[in-house]
This record gives structure tokens, C-alpha cells and sequence, in this order.
């Protein structure tokens, strides 16, 4: 089943994990295998359980789970029939994991080099030949131990940095197998691009046989020979990854496909709505069918075979591939939609006006000169990596960080820094959405409570009326079921509180709304569902909008303008097509540069 | 946007609900667990005792029975205490009161300190120092020193005695709500009810409060066992309420004489208060693990619903 000729490495056959008690399996019946100087991408949403799966390879359930069938082989040890001991051995020596998050992942109070160093001489390589081995493998990924790092604590080092320490701790003893699991999310797009490249230059250059997890389809599509797509716990669909992802058979991987933004090519994304069935309450049938847009009533009878496609070594778990009635031409392809219309080009004054910014923390001044205009019904978006200041500039607009100088203009008055001195209907007219929908919905409110909030405190409505049309309205208009409004926050999907915090600045007709990385927290699937979702209310009600983003691929989906910002100062701004097609600031151009992107393979196989 | 309003998923129905009447959940999900079962069957048997009691008591608690100390026997079966009183109909009759008046001033203390703890949390600035720093000079002393204090200067009447009592609770409740509702106010939800240009006491009452049930619900009963031990307490060293009424604090306290001839008069009520208060505290643990238990839960079905949130998700 593998394409590659080199004999598999890690071979997982029927792999089952399920929670201890309940039963409930996350992963069910997962087979594939990986050769040696192979990457094999295992993607997924969250709640598929591509980390579960992750962990299984090495031979760990996490707590309250365990392996209920399968074996996990490596180079023909099955890993379950050993016993802890042996296990412990293996691991760090001949397989070894990259967790997400680095910062939980290397004990913060040990130094660099004894982290180090302590691996090297648990797995049996002392004195002076670890000393080597460690400068040898930190020049491998990119940090130079002459300037001190050995002796310097984790939270001295950048995220990118740590996660490159973890890297080098994972290849230090030169493992047959490696987990690498989500290891450049929460990474800015910059320190994304070089920890890839330490990665996919390790992989090849130690003929390792490495697994890389990740959400994002692209980042996989980039660094992966093969792929697995898992949702509800299953392969849904794998092969080669220009193949899978050129031309993929299984309508999931066709909407995760969609759903990507890119920086290339403008257009509108296409979401899929609702999330992955959780263990223990999947469908009878494909877990997939609840989403389909192509669901047929077999679908829901009996979960389909993986079965190959007409590609060599393609593999699909679909009705519709069964029966020969997949359609695989190019998701990528159909994607790219009609270009967004321009702004309209008025006299009338802007919205919002930004002269002369500066903002700080304390002593430290975060914001340097900043200068924004926000034309009537038009979009800008703003990009720029953690640190750049850009919620710095939202908060201050919206009124939640107040030291600041400099002049904010709206609708030609001028602003004060705080709240509390603003009129109400300069608090209605400036809509704030948060950043991360499961923090921003007070969790002992109903929706209708939410939504009605804003309205009773701004539009001065009598208080406790929860369900009339003006609520029901916000809701429709978020695209969401009216039967939300007396459910809790707990009861929805990140996507469906993203829409609640939407509908709630809806509900009081704002003129100006501030997105604050309104999609970050969501997968990429939902992501294009709420770009799209806001992308037409802006249109509907001729919004003005300012969008905070680190994302510059989403850019094309949603704005018209565009500011770039890097260390509180503005570096360039323009229209969106000025400024992604012909940047002119270095910086713009780098981070262009760096957002993965699918290689010629898989968009040239979309065309074929 | 062609996609129509989302069904809702089919897993939001069977997901645990915990929101109307939440504490009720709790306790009901507290007095499951065995050491619920525990703490509430102790409590249970002691007021349940104190309450039904005075009907039952065979002698007036006040009538001088029997001559003074005199051991049990079959018509008084706990004897008679240091005035010849018969000490079962005493202490049949002398925990009602007890309990009611502990309960108030458990109350006055919830109350204070959780407006307290809310105001400093969310006002910051000068406001949260003065509340905080009086918060602290009040707490230099030893609670009951505290009590004792005020008693001394409001007088032992039965209600200033509540009152003081509360009043000494405060400041304790004060520092545990405070710190717990400055992790709420930080939070992105009272921001962006904030930015609708709302009273703080509003946001105080209807953002925050809420959101401060489990630190509310533990501090109750632990305000709750305490104001019982100040009281019986402050009734030993004769500053609670005045004799000749029963009551189990200074029982131990004026029959402790007659230790040697009837221990009955001085165990009885003692054990009576024991196991009422580690009854409280146990079941109070109970409501903790309970409650915690049912964040934690709904935190890993925020995440497992989720997203492929960068920060939240813990590797």
C-alpha cells in the first residue's frame, strides 16, 4: 500500500484507541506506514485525534485512554508487547516526539545543555563524545553553541528557538522514528519558515522516518512525501501528497482544500460548517456525512472501506469512490473566485482616522506614529506578527488600552483614550469582535442574553427581553439558527460563539467593526466560514472594518486595504493588490515569503 | 456564504448541562460522592437533632431536675449538669439557636467580603488598596481575637454577636473572592461588556458574580464551620450567649467542674460540634472536587469541540 520502495519503518496496523470506562474509541482501525527518509503527514481539525494518534506511534495512551487493538511496529518491534522498561529505553534512542508547545515541553529550570546533555547520557553516550554529539547536532539546527546557548535558560530563548532545542533533543540520538506533533503552530510565520526548514533538512539528511502532524493543510502539503487525512478518527483518505492533495477523492479533503487562504490568489473561501462527531457519539456511517455536501442516505448506513482510487497507492474511505462516482478535479482549482471589488473610491471622509499614534505600556512605548485612515465600507486589514502591536492598535481604537497620544478621529470627532468619556453612540457605532470566541461569551449567559446586551446598554432597550425580532434578526444575520438563543456558550462550536460575538455587534447597526484575530482560534475550515460571514456583512450593511490578522494568506479573502506593521511602526500600506502583488518594504516581501505554500506538484497535478 | 444556518450539532443536547440552578447541581452531585455521603450524613444527624429536639427534650432545659453532677441514670440518661439540669434535654434544646445564629453571620460574612473581594478586583487603583490594605490590618489579628474584640465593644447581645461574628468573617472571604474574581475580570467576556459603556456595578453583579460560584459555594461552607467553632468559642470564654439558656459552647465551659462526677455534660456537646463541624468541612471538600470537576470538564470540551487554538490547548 505504500508507494515508496524502501521497506516501512513503522508499520501501524488497525490501530484502535479507545477511553478507558466509556469504551468510546478516538482512533479506530488506523493502518499506515512509514519508510525510512520518508515524512508522512497526518492531518486533521481538531477533535479528529491526530495527536492521540501521534502519541500511539511512540507507543503512549494518555491518561484515560488505551490501545484496545492494533500493533504499532517499529523496524518489526511491536511497541505494546514491550514492557515499560524496554519502552523507556526505545524512546528518546530510537524514536522520539516533538510536542506542540515547547515552552511546556523542556523543563524550564534546567539549562540547555544539560537538557541536552541529560538525553545523551541516558541513552548511553558520555563525557567528551556527548559534549560532541550536542555541539553537532545544535549546529544542525541552526543554533550556534559558542554564543553561550548551553548555558541559558528555556524562557531566555524565543518560541522559535525552543522549539528548535526541542528538535535537536528529539535527533540527538539519532531516532529511527520521529513524532513531530503541530510543531510550528503558535509560531509567527517567520520563525514557522525556518523551524520547516530545520525540519524538513533534518529529515532528509538522518533518513528518519518522521510523522508530522499538523491542522495545516498546507505546512503538510509542503514537507510531506505521503499523507493520512484523519477525521472522527479514521483515515479518511492518504497516498502520495501531490496525489491527495492535487487531486483529492474524499470530499473532506476536498473541503479542507477550500478552505485554505492563500496569498496568491484572491477569491472567496469556501467553509465547512460544524465540527468533527466527538468519541463515543459518532454516526453509525461515515463520520463525514453530517458535513457532506455530496451525503447520500448510504452514507449513513455503514462507514465505507478505504478503497484505492484511480491513482496508483490513493486510498479514499468514500461511498462515492466505492462507486465510481468521485470526482477528483482540482479543489485548488475551483477555489479561486472572482477578485474582490475595489473600495469605492469616495471624497467622503474616512470612518476612522489614526494621526500620530504612539502607545505604551508603562514606560515602554509600543506604538510608534501611527497613521490610519479607514475609508467608508471598506475593509482594512492589518498584518503583522505577535509583538507588531497590531492589537495595541485595535485596543486603542475600541477604547480598552487608554494610555496613549495622538489623535483618533471618528466619523471627524475626536476620540478619548478610555471608555468611560465616550458617548453611546460612539460605543455603538465601534464594534469590537475578540480574538478568542471561547473567552469572550460569558459562559452563564444564553445567547439571546449575549446578543441583547449591547442593545439594552447602548440602544437603551428595556432589559430581560432575550427573544424578539431584533435579536432573532442579529442571529439570521450571523448565519445562525434562530433555536441558538436560548442555548449557553458551552453548547456551541468555536465557529457558532464566533457567530454569536458577531451577531451581538450586529444587533446594535455599528458603523465601524474590529475584528481582533477573530479566526486564529478556529480551524481552518471554520476560518473560511467566518471570513466569508464577515466578508458579506460588511458588504450587506456597508460596513467599515479594520482586521487584525498574522495571517497574511487571509488578506485576499476579506480586505480591500491593507497595513502591515512591524515593531509598532506602520512599513507599508496601500490596496491589497499593491501591496501582496508588487510589496515594496523588505519586511512585506519577507513575510510573503514565508507563508507556506503548496509546491508546483500539487497545484500542477489540480490542473491535470 | 451559501451555507445555511448550521444544524446544531448533534453532541450539544447530550454534553453535560450544568447552568440553571448550578449550585443545586453541585450539592446534589456532592452528596453522591462518598465523601459527600459522609460529610452530609453527619451534618444531617446534628441538625436534624437540633431541630427536632427541643420537642422532644423530656424536662424544661431551665428546671433544676436532680441534685448537681449527678451521673446518668435511667431517668436522666446523660445525668444532670452543674445546677442539676437534666444535660440530654439540654443539649436537645441548646443547638438550634446555635446553628441559626452561625448561619447568619455566615451570611453578613459572604455577603461583605464578596462585595469587597468583586469591588477590589474590578476597580483597581486606589480603590483596591484601601479595601485590600483594611482587609489586611484586619487580619493581623486572629479571628477570634477579632470577634472577640467587637463583641467586647457591641456587647454580647445575641444579634451583635452575629453581626460581630460576620463581621470578622469579611475580610478572609474578602482575599479569597478577590483573587478569584480578578482571574474573571481579566477575562475578554467583561471587556466586551465593558466597551457597551456599562456601570461597573453592573458588570460587578452580572458578569462577575456569576462566574464566582464554586470559590462562593466553598467559602460558604468553610465561613460556615468557622462561624460555629468562633461561636461555640466565644460562648466557652463566656462572651457568646448569656446563660441560663442552653447552649453547647458554654455547656463545656460550666460543667467542665464537674468532669470527674458527669463527663456526659461536657462530651456530649462537645461531640456534638465535632462531628457537625468535620461533617461541614468534609462535605465542603465534597462541593470542591465536585465543582472543580465540573470546570475541568467543561474546559477539555471546550478544547475537545475546539479549535486548534495556540494557546489553550496544552500539549
Amino acid at each position: 500500500m505504500t508507494v515508496t520502495t524502501a521497506p516501512a519503518r513503522l508499520v501501524v496496523e488497525g490501530l484502535t484507541v479507545a477511553a478507558v470506562g466509556s469504551g468510546a474509541t478516538i482512533i479506530e482501525d488506523v493502518s499506515v506506514r512509514v519508510a525510512a527518509g520518508e515524512v508522512l503527514g497526518v492531518v486533521g481539525e481538531s477533535g479528529s485525534g491526530k495527536t492521540t494518534l501521534g502519541l500511539a506511534m511512540v507507543g503512549h495512551a494518555r491518561r484515560g485512554l488505551e490501545i484496545a487493538a492494533g500493533s504499532v511496529c517499529l523496524d518489526g518491534a511491536d511497541l505494546f508487547s514491550l514492557s515499560p522498561a524496554e519502552l523507556r529505553k526505545l524512546r528518546g534512542a530510537a524514536m522520539a516526539y516533538v510536542p506542540q508547545d515547547p515552552s511546556s515541553a523542556i523543563n524550564p529550570s534546567l539549562r540547555v545543555g544539560g537538557q541536552l546533555k541529560e538525553i545523551l547520557t541516558t541513552h548511553g553516550r558520555q563525557g567528551a563524545e556527548a559534549d560532541a554529539r550536542l555541539q553537532e547536532v545544535l549546529a544542525e539546527v541552526g543554533l550556534d553553541s559558542r554564543h553561550g546557548i548551553l548555558s541559558v535558560y528555556p524562557h531566555q530563548l524565543s518560541g522559535g528557538q525552543q522549539q528548535r532545542v526541542a528538535i535537536a533533543m528529539a535527533f540527538a540520538c539519532r531516532p529511527g522514528l520521529i513524532v513531530l506533533d503541530e510543531p510550528t503552530t503558535g509560531l509567527d510565520v517567520t520563525t514557522q519558515r525556518t523551524v520547516l526548514e530545520t525540519v524538513a533538512r533534518m529529515c532528509a539528511s538522518y533518513g528518519v522516518a518522521a510523522v508530522y502532524v499538523s491542522h495545516d493543510v498546507v505546512v503538510v502539503g509542503e514537507l510531506s512525501n505521503r499523507v493520512a487525512v484523519v477525521y472522527s478518527g479514521r483515515v479518511v483518505e492518504t497516498g502520495a501528497t501531490a496525489d491527495v492533495f492535487g487531486a483529492p477523492a474524499h470530499p473532506y479533503t476536498q473541503g479542507l482544500l477550500r478552505a485554505v487562504p492563500s496569498p496568491e490568489r484572491s477569491g472567496r473561501l469556501v467553509g465547512m460548517e460544524g465540527v468533527p462527531p466527538r468519541p463515543g457519539q459518532r454516526p453509525p456511517g461515515c463520520g463525514f456525512a453530517p458535513r457532506c455536501p455530496l451525503v447520500i442516505e448510504r452514507c449513513t448506513v455503514a462507514m465505507p472501506e478505504l478503497v484505492p482510487t484511480d491513482r496508483t497507492g490513493q486510498l479514499a474511505r468514500c461511498v462515492l469512490v466505492e462507486t465510481g462516482q468521485a470526482h477528483t478535479e482540482g479543489a485548488l482549482a475551483s477555489a479561486s473566485g472572482q477578485d474582490l471589488a475595489e473600495p469605492a473610491e469616495s471624497g467622503a471622509a474616512p470612518v476612522l482616522q489614526v494621526t500620530g499614534l504612539d502607545a505604551f505600556y508603562g514606560q515602554r512605548q509600543v506604538l510608534f506614529g501611527i497613521h490610519l485612515a479607514v475609508p467608508q465600507e471598506t475593509c482594512v486589514a492589518i498584518v503583522g506578527e505577535s509583538g507588531s502591536g497590531k492589537t495595541t492598535l485595535a485596543r486603542c481604537i475600541a477604547g480598552l488600552h487608554t494610555s496613549w497620544t495622538g489623535e483618533v478621529r471618528y466619523g471627524g470627532r475626536p476620540l478619548t483614550p478610555g471608555i468611560r468619556r465616550r458617548p453611546k453612540d460612539v460605543l455603538r457605532g465601534i464594534q469590537y469582535v475578540f480574538q478568542n470566541p471561547y473567552a469572550s461569551l460569558n459562559p452563564r449567559r444564553t445567547v439571546g442574553g449575549l446578543v441583547a446586551q449591547p442593545v439594552e446598554n447602548l440602544a437603551g432597550r428595556r432589559r430581560g427581553r432575550h427573544n424578539d425580532e431584533k435579536i432573532l434578526d442579529a442571529l439570521r444575520s450571523a448565519a445562525l439558527s434562530v433555536e441558538v438563543v436560548n442555548r449557553y456558550p458551552d453548547q456551541l462550536s468555536g465557529g457558532e460563539r464566533q457567530r454569536v460575538a458577531i451577531a451581538r455587534t450586529l444587533a446594535v447597526s455599528p458603523t465601524l467593526l474590529v475584528c481582533d484575530e477573530v479566526t486564529s482560534s478556529l480551524d481552518v475550515s471554520v476560518q473560511a466560514a467566518v471570513v466569508e460571514l464577515l466578508r458579506r456583512l460588511q458588504r450587506q450593511h456597508g460596513l467599515a472594518m479594520v482586521f487584525i490578522t498574522h495571517n497574511i494568506a487571509l488578506i485576499r479573502s476579506i480586505a480591500q486595504q491593507v497595513v502591515v506593521m512591524h515593531d509598532g511602526q506602520i512599513v507599508e500600506s496601500g490596496t491589497v493588490a499593491d501591496v501582496l502583488d508588487h510589496p515594496r518594504a523588505d519586511y512585506t516581501r519577507q513575510l510573503l515569503d514565508d507563508v507556506p505554500k503548496f509546491s508546483a506538484a500539487i497545484t500542477g497535478a489540480s490542473d491535470a | 456564504m451559501t451555507a445555511p444556518a448550521p444544524a446544531p450539532p448533534p453532541e450539544a443536547t447530550t454534553a453535560p448541562r450544568v447552568r440553571r440552578r448550578e449550585w443545586l447541581h453541585i450539592l446534589t452531585g456532592a452528596a453522591r460522592t462518598p465523601r459527600g455521603m459522609a460529610g452530609s450524613g453527619l451534618v444531617l444527624l446534628v441538625v436534624l437533632l437540633a431541630v427536632t429536639g427541643p420537642f422532644f427534650a423530656a424536662y424544661p432545659p431551665l428546671q433544676f431536675v436532680t441534685t448537681p453532677g449527678a451521673p446518668p441514670s435511667s431517668k436522666f440518661p446523660l445525668g444532670s449538669d452543674i445546677l442539676g439540669r437534666d444535660v440530654l434535654s439540654r443539649v436537645l434544646d441548646g443547638g438550634w439557636q446555635l446553628l441559626l445564629m452561625a448561619t447568619a453571620a455566615m451570611l453578613i460574612g459572604i455577603v461583605l467580603g464578596t462585595a469587597a473581594g468583586i469591588a477590589a478586583a474590578q476597580l483597581r487603583g486606589w480603590r483596591d488598596g484601601v479595601i485590600m490594605r483594611t482587609v489586611d490590618v484586619i487580619l493581623a489579628f486572629p479571628q477570634l481575637v477579632f470577634a472577640l474584640l467587637l463583641v467586647s465593644i457591641l456587647g454580647p447581645t445575641r444579634w451583635l454577636l452575629v453581626v460581630a461574628v460576620g463581621l470578622s468573617h469579611a475580610p478572609q472571604v474578602a482575599r479569597v473572592i478577590r483573587a478569584a474574581a480578578l482571574d474573571v475580570s481579566e477575562r475578554d467576556f467583561v471587556k466586551a461588556v465593558e466597551i457597551t459603556g456599562v456601570r461597573q456595578s453592573r458588570v460587578m453583579s452580572g458578569e462577575i458574580l456569576p462566574n464566582l460560584l464554586t470559590p462562593l459555594m466553598v467559602e460558604a461552607g468553610l465561613r460556615l464551620t468557622y462561624s460555629i467553632v468562633i461561636m461555640t468559642g466565644l460562648s466557652f470564654i463566656g462572651f457568646g450567649l448569656q446563660p441560663p439558656a442552653p447552649n453547647w459552647g458554654y455547656m463545656i465551659n460550666e460543667n467542665r467542674i464537674i468532669l470527674t462526677t458527669n463527663p456526659w455534660a461536657v462530651v456530649a456537646p462537645a461531640i456534638l460540634i465535632a462531628v457537625l463541624t468535620v461533617g461541614l468541612n468534609t462535605f465542603t471538600d465534597a462541593i470542591a472536587r465536585v465543582a472543580l470537576g465540573i470546570e475541568r470538564a467543561e474546559k477539555l470540551i471546550a478544547e475537545a469541540s475546539g479549535t486548534g487554538s495556540v494557546a489553550e490547548i496544552p500539549a
